[in-house]
């Protein structure tokens, strides 16, 4: 009998965690059950698991078995009170050695790449980047189930699935906002494992001197509920001002395809797309943007799409659950007419 | 004397990269090749701090012959020494293979000429990984830090380095020991024009060829396809959605479009969030 561990860095930052732990801990349940048949047959045993790293931060690792971890190894100490590449990485590969994961999922975050590269090389092992749809699917020749990972290439122009036969754990990082969060269950129940760093503070060769908050156009459109982005077709920095109009009609925030934060129109935070970020708001409008797959792969999984664009054979029609062919400049005006209308229509 | 070794990839210039309709396989003929443009911000973050330490650069790239005109390049924009590691055993390379064959390099490199700082871009275009620059500085046991937008101070006297880090949710300033490792955002310098020297320079530059014979002695086991742990099992073109409707304002007016879209939010009940509930 082996233990077959589907492990989950959770991903926290001054004791706030980021989101994108509990999507992975749904992805990780349902991998885990993709393989159970299989795992019966040979007696092995199935868990997930989550790796949290920090200083006091056992909340956290609380919450993790709310939202489906069976058990949580949690190495708190205060070397690792600020996120460290050296004193992480160095920390998560001890552990892993310790119990041999059979995969390990980390966020495409900055934190999460960051950690992904350095963790999967001192592991060496395979790791396939920024993944949109993973699977545990039967390979041939393959005795078990292996990790499919799929991710999009060149632009989003292709879809590759990465798959990593003999070295372990099969490593991914994986998009935030491409898998909804797990369900939370306040009464689940699990273990907390304590570890030991073994780093020390001169082992952690680095030190941050200094935090240095944004002062102006900070935003995150990731987890925002309603986006407005705007293309080449909004024509410069001052057509932004028209969508951000309609965006707070809405209470939704800004977005920009890649050609305007590429021409310094915008900031890049607002990227959304394979080289931005991906976003699955309730309501996403594009504005003036063509649709070229870069951005369609950052957007296609929001709920609900309306696209604006004079060109009717603009490829963001294809995604759009209703498409406007018209003048952004007017029919955006009409749209913040017609919200305001009915707002007060409301009151 | 300050080094700097910079690593560079050559990459098709993926904003003009498309799909062909009808067999759905890559266009790739006419496709310009560019030096990473990540890289290129690295490499001219490293020549700005040559002219000010009165140092040197050396840009090493692995891939195929072709790669040379990116070496070129980068002598053309300040870099002293360029180096192409190039092999067909070498094709195939993961990442974990690639960051092997770099880290093996660099170390020859720094045996020679200790380098003082190492950097990266923050990751290529075409395969968007940001995996090897971590995965070196692991090998290398180097402190790696990753999304630099800035080099505030450099100290060869100390071995120290001040680096900005850009995070999602703010901006790390952090010391380093050298060497390091960092993996630079295009902020991290501006590109300059090329001084005629340089360029003259460039146009007669023969990048040193290195291979699997040598100078380095590379583990046959850890390179190209055998040294990958992952492989591409499958490829596909992305699934197309359903297309939605599509009203036209020339066909009909701007005030029944908008009707139109605001009766199909309330048939798919998102209405309530477009009318202010998105906060």
């Amino acid at each position: 009998m082996t233990a077959r561990r589907f492990w989950v860095f959770i991903e926290q930052e001054q004791g706030k965690v980021h989101p994108v732990a509990w999507e992975l801990l749904g992805v990780a349940r349902r991998l885990a059950s993709q393989v159970a048949e299989e795992a019966q047959a040979s007696g092995d045993e199935v868990s997930v698991e989550g790796v949290l790293l920090g200083h006091q931060v056992r909340d956290i690792a609380a919450e993790a078995i709310k939202y489906g971890a069976d058990r949580v190894y949690l190495i708190d100490d205060p070397v690792l009170a600020q996120y460290r590449n050296c004193p992480y990485y160095m920390s998560i590969a001890a552990v892993a050695e310790k119990y041999q994961p059979e995969v390990f999922l980390i966020g495409a975050t900055t934190l999460g790449r960051d950690l992904a590269g350095a963790v999967a090389t001192a592991l060496r092992t395979g790791l396939t980047a920024d993944c949109t749809k993973l699977e545990m699917g039967e390979v041939k020749g393959a005795k078990q189930r292996l990790l499919q990972a799929t991710r999009p290439a060149f632009g989003g122009n292709i879809m590759a699935t990465i798959v990593c036969r003999k070295h372990r754990p099969q490593m991914s990082s994986v998009r935030p906002r491409v898998f909804p969060a797990a369900p939370y269950n306040p009464d689940a129940v699990g273990e907390i494992i304590a570890e030991e760093t073994g780093v020390t503070e001169e082992g952690a060769r680095s030190c941050i001197l200094e935090f240095v908050h944004a002062q102006e156009d900070t935003v995150d459109i990731e987890y925002s509920d309603v986006i407005v982005a705007g293309g080449r077709g909004v024509g410069g920095p001052e057509g932004f001002a028209v969508i951000k109009a309609l965006a707070d009609a809405m209470g939704g925030v800004v977005g920009a395809s890649r050609p305007c934060v590429d021409a310094g129109w915008i900031k890049y935070p607002h990227q959304v797309g394979q080289t931005g970020k991906t976003v699955r708001p309730k309501v996403y409008v594009a504005a003036g943007i063509s649709g070229a797959l870069q951005h369609k792969v950052g957007m296609q999984n929001s709920d609900f799409i309306i696209a604006i664009n004079s060109d009717p054979n603009a490829p963001i029609f294809e995604v759009a659950d209703v498409g406007i062919v018209g003048d952004l400049f007017e029919v955006i005006p009409a749209m913040i007419k017609e919200i305001e209308a009915r707002k007060e229509a409301r009151v | 004397m300050f080094h700097a070794v910079v690593a560079v990839k050559q990459v098709p210039d993926t904003t003009n990269i498309r799909i062909d309709p009808d067999t759905g396989n890559l266009v790739r003929e006419g496709v310009p090749a560019i030096m990473n443009p990540y890289d290129a911000h690295a490499l001219a973050a490293a020549v700005e701090w040559k002219r000010r330490l009165n140092g040197r650069v050396t840009v090493i790239s692995m891939g195929p012959p072709s790669f040379t005109t990116t070496i070129r390049e980068a002598i053309e924009m300040g870099a002293d020494r360029g180096i192409l590691i190039s092999d067909r055993k070498l094709a195939g390379a993961d990442t974990l293979a690639t960051s092997y064959v770099l880290a093996e390099v660099i170390r020859a490199i720094h045996n020679e000429d200790p380098i003082d700082l190492l950097l990266f871009g923050k990751q290529a275009i075409d395969g968007d990984t940001a995996q090897v620059g971590p995965g070196v500085g692991v090998r290398l046991d180097m402190p790696v830090v990753t999304y630099a937008v800035g080099i505030r101070a450099i100290d060869l006297d100390d071995d120290t380095v001040v680096v900005e880090r850009r995070t999602e949710r703010w901006t790390e300033i952090i010391e380093t020991p050298l060497p390091a490792l960092l993996t630079c955002e295009k902020d991290i310098a501006e590109i300059p024009f090329a001084p005629l020297p340089d360029l003259i320079k460039s146009l007669r530059y023969e990048p040193e060829i290195w291979t699997i014979e040598g100078p380095v002695a590379f583990e046959q086991d850890m390179i190209g396809v055998r040294g990958s742990p992952t492989i591409v099992y499958q490829m596909g073109t992305p699934p197309l959605p359903e297309a939605g409707e599509v009203i036209n304002t020339r066909e009909t007016s701007i005030d029944a479009a908008v009707t139109f879209v605001f009766q199909k939010a309330e048939a798919a009940g998102v209405l309530g969030t477009m009318l202010g509930g998105g906060k």
